[in-house]
């Protein structure tokens, strides 16, 4: 079986699963029983001055049968006294001295607030700092959080800061409310962070009830922007951390992964991409600790079956894989091929093709049963009526290449070949 | 030993005729099975219900929480859906068309869902129709049940005031009269109606049978148009010796006297043998039981094979503890003192060849059985309303009237369609038999200005 055990900046952990800075990390009743569950580390919900918090703080968005497919939150930094928190941080390290314990910072935007908070933190012991930049809600309206996240020159200026009497790893946390995250990585990394994790949430209004008006979450007939995450979120999540693999400058640079991680295929799907380890909460939040069984098992056993015997060693794989559309390969062709065996006769990829592609399904009447084929010369292997069919593998993309050299955009114009006719 | 009614206690004939369809209770759970529904495009179950109800259009709406649209989508193609998602042989229609079947799935709960959506609009009396003002022209229709009723409602929508005939105190037909009180109960059998009612125009002069004081004539002569639908009569005789002995009922009529007196007033057998396969013989033989007999059987001349009931049915019959005989034809039915005591079957075989119309032929083996049984109940098929039929002078083959497109007749201005025409079919056929006729007959008045 495949040792689960990772390190990221140094920090070790028995396995590569982390629980976010959120409400399941904001007291020792909790982070024991995460612990206890099998988790391998914590970063303990954001410390800094004291806060009140309202009720009613989260809403979220389903989808068919599946509740909570995207989760959004109004709630500020821990509402609980710094000394209680870290007394609590000090007694879980002592029971669970072999898992990693990260917290979370948000001082006020000034030298001596962020000085005081990161020597208390880490004179309390922890193994590394996380700093919140990204939180973008309430806390953006007092300068900190996000409003410090979107503006490189400012999160340089803290993470500065923070660097000057940082004596354990130190983990900048960006937010995805900005057009590119790179920017501010590089910022930040001028600055001295030693990593980063990303994203936090995303800015949001979840709906409106349709009777009383009110968007979500209603707090007394009002509501206010929050932070949206969850599994909705995780292409934008993997796109974020995948530009910081591709960047130069920040390539190298150890990445925390979070975003709407589930399941240990999104777990892995992010390693790939080049987080180090990833980070949980809103799949906790929904199904509590007990996911971490299948989480451990489903990644190591994948490992088992590829052969890798430790997490780093498939970190970043595909990020290779990732490029500009123009180095695309114009001569690369597929059409789709329906298994007449495994057909259902839904009619899912006639309609989608027909209302909303390429019209390229042939569509024979029957009674009840329709049957569907491909009118192959008309297929640009769009893929569309693969990912509508209820079934697996009914239909698949066979490649006809189009020619046997690789064909770019930029070539494409060079050599003047022709455009679509129709 | 003689029928005997009053068998049970009241909380007993209360409990076992209670309805038999466990509905979704919440909204949340009728959701869930909406959501598994694929939502396919020219839906196999649209095309296998014979009034073409846009399935995946009303599943879908449910998911959405537009239950009122579901509804209408529901009512528009058959105003009797909310009677048709209890009665409906659905594995044989709908349900057995689901492509889920084809993954060896549970298919989609087609006739729950559509019970969600109906029952509430019967019971709420959502107003989904709106009729257009009245245009003048007069239609008669003989028989409130399906058919007379869809063709009423799918006229008075346009315009035209209909006047139904019926000689029963209610409306409803063979869903009133004819089918299990567990399947539809008389309570929603009265809602159902009084909803289809409600769209405005139509008027039922109940107990007034066409054919006596007033003829098919006087309503050629008196309305614009005339639709027949008076379904089909009694149970088939067997043509046996000692058919009339006492004991010896005719499903017809005894699954009328359920729908229409006290369950306790219904006399039943120690032991009654059911001769038929079919839906009526199902609910003739699991009422029987539920009324007290002690032993039920059910005697078919073929096998379970090309039994016409559908294997929900047969299990409702199996649960309820009748028995079954297969491959035994009736020969005789024997008694002492006038009353039936046994039922003498041949026991027969099946050619292994079909014949020409499908079947397989019954061959006898030389071989009898005999069934001890004080209580016989033909249901192996209805005999057509042949008198009203011939005298009316409308074209028949053996009773049953003929029909062309959209269901008109020989006679000028006459429509027919139901069981009088298909000989007795499902009451979904009946409904669109009602909206074809409406349609026809709305070309006909149009062409006769």
């Amino acid at each position: 079986m495949a040792n689960l055990h990772s390190t990221l900046l140094g920090i070790s952990s028995p396995n590569p699963f982390w629980l976010a800075s959120a409400p399941p990390t904001d007291k020792k009743i909790n982070v024991l029983r995460a612990f206890e569950a099998g988790w391998g580390g914590v970063v303990w919900k954001t410390l800094g001055d004291q806060v009140k918090n309202v009720s009613s703080r989260y809403a979220a968005i389903n989808y068919g049968n599946q509740r909570v497919m995207g989760l959004n939150n109004i709630e500020l930094i821990s509402d609980r006294p710094l000394d209680i928190n870290l007394k609590e941080i000090r007694e879980v390290m002592k029971e669970f001295p072999d898992r990693a314990m990260v917290v979370s910072l948000m001082a006020n935007t000034n030298r001596e607030s962020w000085h005081d908070l990161v020597k208390r933190v880490q004179d309390n012991g922890c193994h590394g700092l996380e700093l919140n930049f990204g939180c973008p809600h309430g806390m953006t309206e007092r300068g900190m959080g996000a409003a410090v996240g979107q503006d490189p020159a400012i999160a340089k200026m803290v993470v500065e800061w923070v660097m000057e009497v940082a004596e354990v790893p130190v983990l900048t946390k960006l937010t995805p409310n900005v057009h590119s995250v790179v920017p501010i990585a590089k910022a930040t990394l001028e600055a001295g962070t030693n990593g980063f994790a990303l994203i936090n949430t995303i800015q949001s209004l979840m709906g409106v009830d349709l009777d009383t008006f009110l968007p979500y979450p209603d707090v007394g007939g009002h509501t206010a922007f929050g932070g949206y995450c969850g599994p909705a979120v995780k292409p934008i999540a993997l796109k974020m951390l995948t530009s910081l693999g591709m960047d130069k400058a920040t390539a190298n640079t150890p990445i925390s992964g979070i975003g709407g991680v589930t399941t240990w295929r999104d777990a892995v799907e992010f390693m790939l991409l080049g987080a180090g380890n990833v980070q949980v909460c809103t799949a906790v939040m929904k199904y509590g600790f007990r996911i971490i069984n299948d989480l451990c098992s489903g990644m190591s056993n994948w490992m088992d079956e590829k052969g890798f015997t430790s997490t780093s060693e498939f970190v970043g794989l595909s990020i290779p894989k990732v490029t500009d559309w123009e180095e695309l390969d114009l001569n690369f062709h597929i059409v789709a091929n329906i298994n007449q065996d495994k057909c259902i006769h839904c009619g899912l990829c006639y309609i989608a093709c027909e209302d909303a592609s390429h019209q390229a399904i042939s569509l024979e009447k029957g009674n009840p049963y329709n049957t569907y084929s491909i009118k192959e010369e008309e297929c640009v292997g769009c893929n569309l009526c693969k990912l509508v069919c209820p079934v697996s593998e009914c239909i698949t993309m066979l490649e006809q290449r189009k020619g046997a050299e690789h064909l770019n955009w930029k070539e494409f114009q060079r050599l003047g070949l022709p455009l679509n006719e129709h | 030993m003689p029928l005997e009614s009053q068998r049970l206690a009241p909380e007993e004939y209360k409990r076992n005729f209670a309805d038999l369809h466990p509905p979704f209770e919440l909204l949340d759970t009728a959701f869930i099975e909406a959501n598994r529904c694929l939502y396919c495009y020219d839906a196999p179950c649209t095309k296998s219900c014979p009034t073409s109800i846009d399935v995946p259009q009303f599943i879908k709406q449910i998911s959405t929480g537009n239950i009122k649209g579901s509804a209408e989508t529901i009512f528009s193609a058959n105003i009797m859906g909310g009677g048709c998602a209890k009665v409906c042989p659905v594995e044989k229609l709908c349900e057995g068309a689901c492509v889920y079947n084809l993954l060896h799935e549970e298919p989609i709960a087609i006739a729950k869902l559509q019970r969600f959506s109906t029952e509430q609009a019967i019971k709420e009396k959502w107003k989904i129709f709106e009729r257009k003002p009245s245009n003048g022209k007069r239609v008669a229709i003989v028989g409130a049940g399906p058919a007379g009723l869809a063709c009423a409602h799918a006229l008075s929508l346009e315009g035209v005031d209909v006047t139904i005939f019926e000689k029963e105190a209610k409306g409803g037909g063979l869903m009133t009269y004819g089918v299990a009180a567990y399947k539809v109960t008389p309570e929603f059998c009265e809602d159902e109606v009084d909803w289809i009612l409600s769209v405005g125009g139509i008027t039922i002069q109940y107990n007034t049978e066409i054919g006596t004081t007033k003829t098919l004539q006087d309503l050629q002569r008196d309305y614009d148009a005339v639709f027949v639908g008076i379904g089909v009569g009694v149970a088939r005789h067997l043509g046996i010796p000692g058919e009339e002995l006492d004991g010896v009922v005719d499903a017809i009529k005894f699954i009328y006297d359920i729908r229409t007196k006290d369950y306790s007033e219904i006399p039943v057998g120690d032991r009654v043998a059911v001769i038929g396969m079919g839906m009526t013989a199902i609910d003739a033989a699991t009422q029987s039981k539920r009324l007290g007999a002690k032993e039920v059987v059910m005697v078919y001349r073929r096998d379970e094979h090309e039994k016409s009931c559908t294997d929900a049915e047969l299990e409702i019959a199996k649960l309820d503890g009748c028995s079954f005989v297969w491959l035994a034809a009736p020969k005789e039915i024997l008694g002492e003192h006038g009353k039936a005591t046994a039922l003498v079957c041949n026991i027969v075989r099946l050619s292994d060849e079909a014949d020409a119309s499908g079947k397989r032929a019954i061959l006898p083996t030389g071989e009898t059985m005999t069934i001890e049984a004080d209580m016989i109940i033909r249901a192996a098929g209805q005999i057509p309303f042949e008198e009203f039929v011939q005298g009316a002078h409308i074209q028949n083959n053996g009773g049953r009237i003929s029909t062309s497109g959209l269901q008109t007749t020989n006679l000028k201005g006459v429509f027919a369609g139901g069981d009088c025409v298909n000989g007795g079919k499902e009451v979904v056929d009946a409904v669109q038999h009602g909206k074809d006729a409406a349609k026809g007959i709305l070309e006909y008045l149009s062409s006769n200005k």
